[in-house]
């Protein structure tokens, strides 16, 4: 259910930097010109397009790039091949560099932090600024929170006059910068409500030596409840970074999060998932996955689950719970037990049915030799032995 | 008592006629909530769930001719927003919707347009509200409960049921059990239920349960140790959960170092709530807790 800080599939939609800075340019939010490539010579002729000093960046969606070594600067062209030959295919945190962007490097005099973030707590857009942009602003949140601006949309008008005023003060703008300050800020507004993001931010903002402003960086978030009214925004989802198997189960209608354990768990809804997990942990064993099979547990969707979990070789048992509650368990077992027959591989599986004709469904599935348990405490102990015998 | 449904509900049911609609009118009718009418625009004149439910085309017609005091929303999440607005304008005091899969933007308005109308908003996507013995509103099964002292509040769906069933097995029983639903922007919180359940009489101890990501467990842990003084027991889901992948630098400044299980298990116990380490030590905790 809902919105799980750590299932992506669920309220987040990532976009790579250069996608942002697109959708930020459209609304007027003054982006530097770059030109994206995915080989040494399409660096190389980007570069010379751009003329002089460029800067080559990774375009990945895990954070720490420029640690990693993915972000370098090139005086030349031939500098810019060259950096861009080091960092495609580079490995950060996982995941391979594919493509990286090739854009003019800025003299950069200050950087800022600019931000645009749903906020649960406060039940509203949120603005956050910085007069401390770059990539130590969340040290920044921690040791001196004074120097973070944190100021709440109106929800139902929106962003207002005396807010961007009361920004641009607080991060100390020169009187010369204000009105374009003013025009980012409306265009970060505007592509966060258009959009339908969860986050909108520019980090770092910068002031050049020559005085403009510019976002040398973008990230934005947007909220998949929505993309049924965005199809233009659903085809910037970059799917290389995300694993296939999630890829598979999403499209199964499947809520899937791949772990290094050895124990599948199939469970309806989010929060008896993550409970699940918790439980197998709690018996000694370590979980392979979050998985929410959704609302019926219908029986293509049990075998799309079984799938998804058996392809991941570190699983040795399959712990399956389901509270039925009004859908009956019979059927469910049934479902079950169907699924299983078409499986490639066979490993133990621990069902516990919860909800109509449970006493039904366990019949059902003892007498296909799987093993049945009371309780989520049973079940849970009952998957880490079965795992346990496996290995 | 008991808290915002029970015997005396009127009942209004919007998106009567889909599949889900009729399926769970029928499951509440059987539960005995009183389901005075239901609404499916392009319907009206119709009887939905056997012929048991005089369907309308608009909520203002519906409460005219009904006096619904109460809706229930199981419309598609395109159309969800409008449902709420419907529903109070056309004068329900209190909206409770399963729907999930609402825009967040969406939520946004609708939550604040509702709050100034002095509309109360359970959910969205949540499983409803139950009292025992009163009234079913969602889609919570009707035979997990068992009438008795303890109040829940709850941020998750079928963990619910598991707590439910967990304390209906050990003979515990319940007042109201309430979803507040897990999306970022919901219209009531842990703390506007917790506020309500302090205040009923009915109800000696409530049963919090939380997940992790946001701050609304440790805001509840707060004012658990600033207003509540009956029992409380939590159970917390997610210790385990992979470390979030964040939403950028923004999202953490947000949060600080709030929305990890840990960092809510922590604050609800220097409140001096109950936190178990599995569904199934709920109903022992209350016990210790004085509950019968």
């Amino acid at each position: 259910m809902g919105d799980h800080p750590f299932c992506p599939q669920e309220g987040e939609v990532k976009l790579q930097e250069y996608r942002s800075k697109e959708i930020l340019a459209r609304y007027g939010v003054p982006v530097p010109d770059g030109e994206t490539a995915t080989n040494p010579h399409e660096a190389r002729e980007a570069a010379g397009r751009i003329g002089g000093p460029v800067v080559v960046k990774a375009q990945v969606l895990v954070g720490g790039r420029g640690k990693a070594g993915g972000v370098k600067l090139a005086a030349t062209p031939d500098e810019a091949a060259a950096r861009a030959e080091e960092i495609i295919g580079l490995q950060i945190k996982g995941v391979t560099v594919r493509t990286v962007l090739v854009a003019p490097a800025a003299r950069i005099a200050r950087e800022y932090y600019l931000g645009l973030i749903l906020d649960r707590g406060g039940q509203t857009g949120t603005i956050i600024a910085s007069a401390e942009g770059g990539v130590e602003i969340e040290e920044t949140a921690k040791t001196d929170p004074e120097a973070i601006l944190r100021l709440p949309l109106h929800p139902l008008i929106g962003l207002q006059e005396h807010q961007v005023r009361r920004v641009a003060f607080f991060l100390g703008l020169p009187a010369e910068l204000r009105k374009d300050f003013g025009a980012t800020l409306r265009g970060l507004y505007a592509a966060f409500m258009e959009s339908d993001a969860d986050l909108a931010e520019i980090n770092p903002l910068v002031m050049t030596d020559e005085g403009r402003l510019e976002a040398l960086d973008a990230k934005i978030v947007l909220d998949d409840s929505a993309l049924f009214r965005h199809p233009e925004l659903e085809s910037l989802r970059d799917l290389r970074e995300e694993e296939p198997s999630e890829i598979a189960a999403r499209e199964a209608g499947i809520n899937f999060i791949k772990l290094d354990g050895s124990i599948g768990c199939m469970v309806n809804g989010a929060g008896l998932a993550m409970t699940t997990m918790d439980l197998v942990k709690l018996a000694g064993g370590e979980p392979a996955n979050f998985l929410d099979i959704g609302g019926g547990a219908k029986a293509d969707r049990v075998a799309a689950a079984f799938r998804i979990i058996l392809d991941d070789p570190n699983v040795q048992a399959i712990l399956i719970n389901i509270f039925g509650g009004i859908t009956r368990g019979d059927e469910v077992a049934h479902g079950i037990v169907e699924a299983r027959a078409s499986l490639g591989r066979q490993v133990p599986m621990v069902v516990r049915i919860v909800g109509t004709n449970a006493t039904e469904a366990a019949e059902i599935l003892r007498a296909a030799n799987l093993i049945t348990a009371e309780s989520l405490d049973d079940a849970a102990r009952k998957a880490v032995a079965a795992a346990g015998s496996q290995a | 008592m008991s808290i915002l449904v029970g015997a005396q509900t009127r009942l209004l049911v919007q998106g009567i006629t889909g599949r889900e609609g009729e399926f769970h009118s029928r499951a509440m009718l059987e539960y005995g909530t009183q389901i005075v009418a239901g609404v499916t625009p392009g319907k009206g004149g119709q009887a939905a769930v056997d012929g048991r439910v005089p369907v309308f085309d608009t909520v203002a017609d519906a409460v005219a001719q009904t006096g619904a005091d109460a809706a229930c929303i199981f419309v598609p999440a395109a159309f969800a927003p409008d449902a709420m607005l419907e529903a109070a304008d056309a004068g329900i005091p209190l909206v409770i919707c399963i729907t999930e899969g609402i825009p967040a933007l969406d939520m946004l308005r609708v939550h604040h347009v509702l709050r100034a109308q002095g509309v109360r908003l359970i959910g969205p996507n949540c499983p409803g509200v139950t009292t025992v013995g009163g009234a079913k509103v969602g889609i919570i099964p009707g035979d997990i409960h068992r009438a008795g002292p303890v109040g829940l509040v709850s941020r998750s769906g079928t963990l619910t049921y598991e707590v439910v069933q967990a304390m209906t097995d050990a003979g515990v029983g319940q007042t109201t059990c309430v979803g507040i639903g897990g999306d970022p922007i919901v219209g009531t919180t842990f703390i506007d239920v917790l506020q309500m359940l302090n205040a009923d009489p009915k109800t000696e101890a409530i049963v919090l349960i939380g997940e992790i990501g946001g701050d609304e467990e440790e805001r509840a842990a707060d004012y658990c140790a600033r207003e509540v003084r009956k029992p409380v027991a939590a159970f917390i889901a997610g210790r385990t959960a992979p470390p979030g992948r964040r939403m950028g630098h923004a999202g953490a400044i947000i949060s600080g170092g709030a929305g990890t299980a840990e960092s809510k298990r922590q604050a609800l116990q220097a409140a001096g709530v109950r936190v178990a380490d599995s569904p199934s030590q709920i109903p022992a905790l209350l016990r210790d807790a004085g509950v019968r």
